[in-house]
Formats: C-alpha cells, sequence, structure tokens
C-alpha cells in the first residue's frame, strides 16, 4: 500500500494516482468559486445530468458502428445532456418554484432517464456496456495511461482558465453589481463559471463518479475556507486537500480490492474537512476549546 | 393478446411492483409538499442519500435485515445527518447548501464503502439495488390469478414490502393530519407560529422524521437517488396547478399514483411494443414521468408564475 | 458658507423625464433634474419618494420605462467609468474571504484588469484609499469582522480606488456611529474640493445645510433644486413632505 503512494506499484497505478492528483487539485480550486457563488447543489444536478447523455453517446456510437465505449462520444454526449439540465433548473426557477426544489426535480429527472437508457443498453446487448456504470461512482480500475493523460490535460486547461478568469470570478462572487459596473459581464462569469464545473465534471466521472463528483467540488473548499479569509489563499489550499485526497484514493483503491475509488476519495476530502473544523486557527474547535477553558 | 395482458402472469409479475410503488410515491408527496414550500427540497435530496448508510449500518450492528431494523438504522442515520448539517452550518459557518453537500455525500459514500467492504453485498443489499432500486425483484410467488386477491392464503403470501409499505404510508398520512394546521400555519409565518404557542422546533425536527420514514419506505423500491423524484416532482407538479394546500396536496397524490403506475407499465410493456428485447428500469421511468409531469405543468400550469413582488 | 457652483457646460447628472414603476405603481413619475459639478448635493424626500429608485435607474442598475441620464453630457452607460455608486448597505456575504484591503483592490479592476498583477504601486494605492477614511490598521481584517461603519467606510474606499469623477452615495449616513460619519463628510468634502460631483441620498434635514452644497428635494417628481441656502427652505420643504414638516428649517 505504501508502495502505491510513492507510486512505486506499476507504470499505471502511477499515472492514475498522478491522473486523480490533478483532478482534485482542478477540482478544488472550480470548488472554490463554485461554494462562494452558491452554485454547490446546481453543480450536483449538472453531475447528475450527465448519465442520459453518457448512455445515449453510447447508443449513438454504437449506431455509427463504434463499440460504444469511446471516451469523446461519452463526454459529448455527457455535455450535452449536462447543458440541458442546468438550463431547466434555470427555466424551472422562472416559474413559481423555487430553486431548490427545481434542482432536486432536475437531478432525480434527468438520473431517471439514465437509468432507463442504461438499462436499455443492458437489454440490446450492444457494443460493449460492460463497466458502463461505473460513472456512477468511480473505478480508477482498468484505467489507462490515455485517461491519464486525458486528466492531465484536462485538469491543466481548467486552471489556465481559472488562473486568467480569477479576478473577474472572485469579484463577481462578492458582489454582482459592483462587478458590472467595472465593467465584468457578470452573466458571462456565471456562464463560464458553469463550464469550469461541467469540465470538472465530465473529467472526473472515471474517477469519483457523477454521483459523488460534487463532493471533490464542494468539501476541500469549505475544507480550506477555514484556514484563510483570502480568496486567492483558499483557493490554493483548496487544490491542495484535493490533490491529496485524489491521489491517496486512487492509490489505496488500486491495492485493496473492492475498495471504489470515489467513495474513498469523498471520505478523505471529509476526513480533512474534519481535521480542519478541529484545527482551524479562526474557527477551530480546539481553539474555541481554549477560549471557553 | 389482451387476455395475456390482463392475465395471471400480470397479477404475479406487474401488479406487486405497481402496488410498492404507486404506496411509495403516495407516501414521499405528502412530505413533499411541505418541503417545497419551506425550501427544504434538497433535505429530501439528503435524507434519501443518507438512507443507505442507515440501512447497511443496521444491517451489519444486527445481522438482521427484517423491515424495522432497517427502518430504526435510517432513521438514525437520518437523525445523523440533519444533526451533520446544522453542525457544519454553525461550526464551519458555511452556508446551508455546502453543508448539505459535504454531509449526503460523505454518508452516502460511507454506506456505499461499508457495503463493497463487508460482505453484506451478497446477502441482502447491493450497491446497484441503492442506485436502480428494485422495483422488478418483487413477485407475488402465491399468486395464480385475479381470485387470489380474495384468496385468503394467497394474501399472506403478498411481498412483505406491500403491506410495510402500507403501514408506512398510513402512519405518515395520519401524522399529517393531526399536525397540519400548525404545520400549515408555521411553514407560512414561522415567527408568527412561534408568538402563537405552536412548537415551530418540534414541528420542523418531525418534518424531518416523516421525510426520512418516507425515503425508507422508497428506498426499497426505487432506490436511494430516484426516491428525490418522489418527493418533489408530484408536489412541484401540483404547485403549479394550483393556489390552494388542500388542492395542492390532493393533486400531488393524483400525480404521484399516476406516475407510479404509468411509469411501471411503460418500463415493463412498451419496450416490447418498440421491439426491445426484455424491459427497462421501472425506478428510472417513474422519475422520467414525474419529471415529465412537472415540466407540462412549468409550460402549461395555471398557476406556474410567481406573484410579482 | 460655500460659494454658489459656477454651472459649467455639463451638469454632473442630467435626468429627462425619468420614469420608474413597481407593478402598477409609479415610483418616478417622470423625473427631471441637473445637478451640478463639482458640488454636493443632497438628494431629500419623504420614505417612498423613489430616492434610492432615482439613483438606481440612473445608474440602469433598475429598469426604466422611459427616460435618460446622462453622466457629464454622456449617457450613463458609456460614462460608467467616472462614476462611482456606493448602495446604502451592499448585499454581500459578509463570510466571504476577502479583507479590507482586497475589496478595495476591487475598485481598481478597470487598471489591473483579467491579467494585470496586483503589484506594489496598487497596493500602496488602496492603502491610502483606506487611510483618507481613517481605516488603514483595518487592511488586513476579514469584512465581516469589522462593524458596520467599518464596512460603510471600506466600500466608500472602494468607491474611491475606482478613482471617479461622480459619486452616488445611498444613505452614506444610515446607522452608521458618529466617528464613520465624520470620517465620511471630510472625505466627500475634499473630494469635492478636488473639482468632483457627489449626489448622496440623505436623511437627516438637520444636517442638510453643514454637509451639502445644493438639494433637490424629491417626491417621485422634482420639487425643488438648488444652493441650499436658497432652495432648503420651510416651504419648499413642506411641498415635499406633505406638510409634516420640521420646523428646524428656515422660513
Amino acid at each position: 500500500m505504501l508502495s502505491a503512494l510513492l507510486l512505486q506499484s506499476g507504470y499505471n497505478a502511477a499515472l492514475v494516482a498522478i491522473g486523480a492528483a490533478l483532478l482534485g487539485f482542478a477540482a478544488g480550486m472550480v470548488g472554490t468559486f463554485v461554494n462562494l457563488r452558491r452554485r454547490a447543489l446546481v453543480s450536483d444536478a449538472m453531475a447528475h445530468a450527465t448519465l442520459p447523455g453518457i448512455g445515449l453517446g453510447f447508443l449513438a456510437m454504437v449506431a455509427l458502428g463504434g463499440e460504444g465505449r469511446a471516451l469523446p462520444g461519452l463526454l459529448a454526449g455527457a455535455a450535452l445532456t449536462a447543458a440541458l439540465g442546468l438550463w431547466a433548473v434555470q427555466a424551472l426557477t422562472r416559474t413559481r418554484l423555487t430553486e431548490d426544489a427545481a434542482i432536486a426535480a432536475v437531478l432525480s429527472t434527468f438520473y431517471g432517464a439514465g437509468i432507463v437508457i442504461l438499462t436499455v443498453i443492458q437489454t440490446l446487448g450492444a457494443g460493449k456496456p460492460a463497466g458502463l456504470e461505473t460513472v456512477l461512482l468511480g473505478s480508477t480500475a482498468g484505467m489507462l495511461e490515455m485517461d491519464a493523460i486525458t486528466l492531465a490535460i484536462g485538469g491543466a486547461l481548467v486552471l489556465a482558465v481559472l488562473a486568467v478568469l480569477r479576478r473577474a470570478l472572485v469579484m463577481t462572487a462578492f458582489d454582482p453589481g459592483h462587478a458590472a459596473m467595472m465593467g465584468i459581464r457578470t452573466r458571462a462569469m456565471d456562464t463560464a463559471l458553469m463550464l469550469l464545473t461541467l469540465a470538472v465534471v465530465l473529467l472526473g466521472l472515471r474517477v469519483v463518479g457523477l454521483i459523488l463528483i460534487v463532493a471533490l467540488l464542494v468539501i476541500p473548499a469549505a475544507a480550506a475556507r477555514l484556514w484563510s479569509d483570502r480568496a486567492g489563499v483558499v483557493a490554493m489550499i483548496a487544490g491542495g486537500i484535493g490533490a491529496a485526497a485524489g491521489h491517496i484514493g486512487a492509490a489505496l483503491s488500486a491495492t485493496v480490492p473492492d475498495l471504489p475509488t470515489g467513495p474513498v476519495i469523498v471520505l478523505l476530502c471529509f476526513a480533512a474537512f474534519a481535521l480542519s473544523l478541529i484545527l482551524s486557527p479562526k474557527r477551530g474547535l480546539l481553539r474555541r476549546l481554549g477560549h471557553a477553558g | 393478446m389482451l387476455a395475456d395482458f390482463w392475465g395471471a402472469e400480470f397479477v404475479l409479475l406487474t401488479l406487486p411492483p405497481l402496488v410498492i410503488a404507486t404506496l411509495a410515491a403516495l407516501t414521499c408527496a405528502l412530505p413533499g409538499n411541505f418541503l417545497i414550500l419551506r425550501r427544504q427540497a434538497m433535505l429530501g435530496d439528503a435524507m434519501s442519500h443518507v438512507v443507505l448508510p442507515g440501512i447497511v449500518a443496521a444491517y451489519l450492528l444486527t445481522g438482521s435485515a427484517a423491515t424495522p431494523v432497517m427502518l430504526a438504522g435510517a432513521m438514525a442515520a437520518a437523525a445523523l445527518s440533519a444533526l451533520m448539517i446544522e453542525g457544519i452550518r454553525r461550526l464551519a459557518g458555511t452556508d446551508a447548501g455546502v453543508a448539505m453537500g459535504i454531509t449526503f455525500t460523505t454518508l452516502f459514500a460511507a454506506g456505499v464503502l461499508l457495503l463493497e467492504q463487508s460482505g453484506a453485498s451478497s446477502v441482502h443489499l447491493d450497491v446497484e439495488h441503492a442506485l436502480y432500486g428494485n422495483l422488478e425483484g418483487v413477485i407475488w410467488f402465491d399468486a395464480t390469478g385475479w381470485a387470489s386477491l380474495l384468496d385468503p392464503v394467497a394474501l399472506a403470501g403478498l411481498p412483505p414490502e406491500v403491506g410495510g409499505l402500507a403501514l408506512v404510508l398510513a402512519i405518515v398520512a395520519a401524522a399529517m393530519w393531526l399536525v397540519w394546521r400548525p404545520l400549515v400555519i408555521s411553514t407560512f409565518d414561522e415567527g408568527f407560529a412561534r408568538t402563537a404557542g405552536i412548537p415551530v422546533t418540534l414541528l420542523s425536527a418531525g418534518l424531518v422524521g416523516l421525510t426520512a420514514l418516507a425515503a425508507v419506505a422508497a428506498f426499497s423500491a426505487v432506490g436511494s437517488i430516484l426516491t428525490i423524484a418522489m418527493l418533489i416532482c408530484p408536489p412541484a407538479t401540483a404547485r403549479l396547478m394550483t393556489d390552494s394546500l388542500p388542492a395542492q396536496v390532493r393533486l400531488s397524490l393524483v400525480f404521484a399514483a399516476s406516475s407510479a403506475i404509468l411509469g411501471t407499465l411503460v418500463a415493463g410493456y412498451l419496450p416490447p411494443l418498440i421491439g426491445l428485447p426484455g424491459t427497462v428500469s421501472a425506478s428510472g421511468m417513474i422519475a422520467v414521468v414525474s419529471g415529465g409531469s412537472l415540466a407540462l405543468a412549468a409550460l402549461f400550469g395555471r398557476h406556474r408564475r410567481p406573484r410579482s413582488a | 458658507m460655500v460659494e454658489p457652483i459656477p454651472l459649467t457646460a455639463e451638469p454632473a447628472l442630467a435626468i429627462r423625464d425619468l420614469r420608474v414603476s413597481y407593478g402598477a405603481n409609479p415610483v418616478l413619475d417622470g423625473v427631471t433634474a441637473s445637478l451640478a459639478r463639482g458640488a454636493m448635493t443632497a438628494i431629500i424626500g419623504p420614505n417612498g419618494a423613489g430616492k434610492s429608485t432615482l439613483l438606481k435607474a440612473a445608474l440602469g442598475l433598475i429598469p426604466s420605462l422611459g427616460g435618460t441620464a446622462l453622466a457629464f453630457g454622456k449617457p450613463v452607460g458609456q460614462a460608467l467609468p467616472p462614476i462611482a455608486y456606493v448602495p446604502q448597505r451592499a448585499a454581500v456575504d459578509w463570510d466571504f474571504p476577502a479583507r479590507a484591503l482586497d475589496v478595495v483592490l476591487m475598485g481598481m479592476y478597470r487598471r489591473t484588469g483579467l491579467l494585470g498583477r496586483i503589484g506594489k504601486a496598487e497596493t500602496t494605492a488602496a492603502m491610502e484609499c483606506l487611510s483618507r477614511l481613517g481605516m488603514a490598521d483595518f487592511a488586513t481584517r476579514q469584512i465581516g469582522a469589522l462593524s458596520g461603519g467599518q464596512q460603510q467606510r471600506v466600500f466608500l474606499a472602494r468607491a474611491l480606488a475606482q478613482g471617479a469623477e461622480l459619486y452616488l452615495l445611498d444613505e452614506p449616513f444610515a446607522g452608521v456611529d458618529a466617528a464613520t460619519e465624520a470620517a465620511i463628510v471630510t472625505l466627500l468634502k475634499s473630494l469635492r474640493d478636488e473639482g468632483r460631483s457627489i449626489v448622496a441620498v440623505h436623511h437627516d434635514l438637520s444636517t442638510v445645510s453643514a454637509y451639502f452644497d445644493r438639494v433637490l428635494l424629491l417626491n417621485r417628481r422634482t420639487i425643488a433644486e438648488g444652493p441650499v441656502a436658497t432652495t432648503f427652505r420651510q416651504e419648499a420643504v413642506a411641498r415635499t413632505y406633505g406638510n409634516q414638516i420640521a420646523t428646524a428649517i428656515p422660513a
């Protein structure tokens, strides 16, 4: 197990662990802005809404004569229905329903549609559907060099965009009215944030799975917030926590049998959050107890 | 063909999931009406996720998969999650959305991990069950045809879920009927309710409890995530159709039952009609139907627009 | 008292026939006003007279049914860079990970832009803005850890950092302590003395003469506009407030 952490248990396992660390870093950074803009639950709905798209992408590729599991097709489908889900949330909030109800309704309906399509694929027996359901909870088993490289490039792109937009994103989250007066196109910034989130969700499908990916966005960012009062520093710490959780989680699940990757990474994130809650210099329980005593 | 459709096979294979799905949908829709009015829809989301670790932990602790044991486990997990959400909100100062996101993903992850690691998966539960539900797996082995509905021996062999769900539905309905007026008042204006001497905190804890109970009941039928559809979609649909709360609750029950029935039938009978081999997930189809009715209501509902402030 | 301000060619803010309704109720019923350059103008009127609405509609922050607003002769949308707006109480997440200094730096976004680094020069300039409001010692405090008056001063420092020519303030003295009120008045007067224009919604009739050069009396439409000495009179105020008048005002 130690050898897995130290990247000595084989080339593939090492690559996957590095890929997961990059994913975690990007997710923690993006998640900081998601939390600040209060989009945590919308992101969850978007993640669940990728499922029907993955199924449709698979069916489309089988219909075109492929074997169905090629990543680009699955990702294109996922992005399409995730965007549709996001649009549906926005459309529903224009009725008298509140945002939380819209999110819950879209999340469950799209997920249900995805489950229906997955069962259609199973009954058809076409293509090579085995393992398609790993997008639900993630699995690094069978990940290849190609997947790790995709994670690395995707993560780097997300970080690059974030580096350019960070100031505008912070200002939009803090005070949208003022940001608009300063010439920032706040709606474009919100769209950009959702696209970045979507990118993290898509990258995270293989590793963490769509049901739990929101945790990798939200939890490291919430933990990091306990350590600093500066948005930029919070984002860096969140990235660090996400990277550590991704790396250790992927390595653990590669060595211990029956250890699903997504849940392990999520629990590691939560451990970091719990530790932060105890040790944080400002809000930490230790400090509070110290004050009380 | 039609005779076939309504024959013994229907009673044996289709009727049980149909009844179970309907009971589960009705049970969820009742508290769901208040969740959407109190802007607590995501609490339903959280509850439906934490049912899983509760059930698994209860099974591992007692070795029993009996309904009361599962129920107790799930209620304990629901209580724990409510405490966690509130604790994270207060201690870490996060907003409610983040606190819920942290809580339900962590507990759900713990549930999946327990399930995979403990070997409970081979016995009575498995991860797929949690993700898809298990409607199709319910069969009334003792039934021979429609006559079995009147046959005490066959009825005694009804799948145990039917009786359990009917009981939970009765409990939820009775509880809602009992606290209807104070619940309505405190949902509309909590401050006023407090000054009027209504135990607001107790009521809101009670609503969480009823939601958890409904989520447990629905879990075995449709799985964790689709429970949210049953909690939220029918009441949300009804909310877009009427301005009266009693009418909203009644309509939500109609939409819940019709989504359950239509979803189950479409999942079972449509695929063969359009030339697909086998059937598709009934629980998924129920969610799609309930979401579809919500979409229609959002487009055409008489009361879809918000009152302008 | 202050010398009468000579009206330059273009007023700081020229509002013509501005109309705004909330639902069926008209809030601004065709307001026309010309607010002088290089002066401190108070907008005075009873509750519901549309004072805050006038600022927001002029800035285009809320939709108007008709009318125009020109800043320095240009439509406000095009003139935005030289305008700074400070809302009554900023509707922000007070738990946001931003220090007082970070908030002020946000006022320099036009200068730093997307990629520009925030260097020593920017930080020094931001610190100077905080100093002018007596807030230099609180620069590294998280924004929510400040008192209401201190927060108001930080947001004013952010407006200052924008380097605006026209400052629109919505009740800058509402709910702040005496120290903050004094700091804000001093700052506004020194800005005025630098030739900048200030327009503030104001509630306290007893301080109008001490703080401001000019007044705009508003009650859904313009009642009167002009120098405090000649316009802020019992008769006009009575018309504005519908006779529930303050006796402290000169007849």
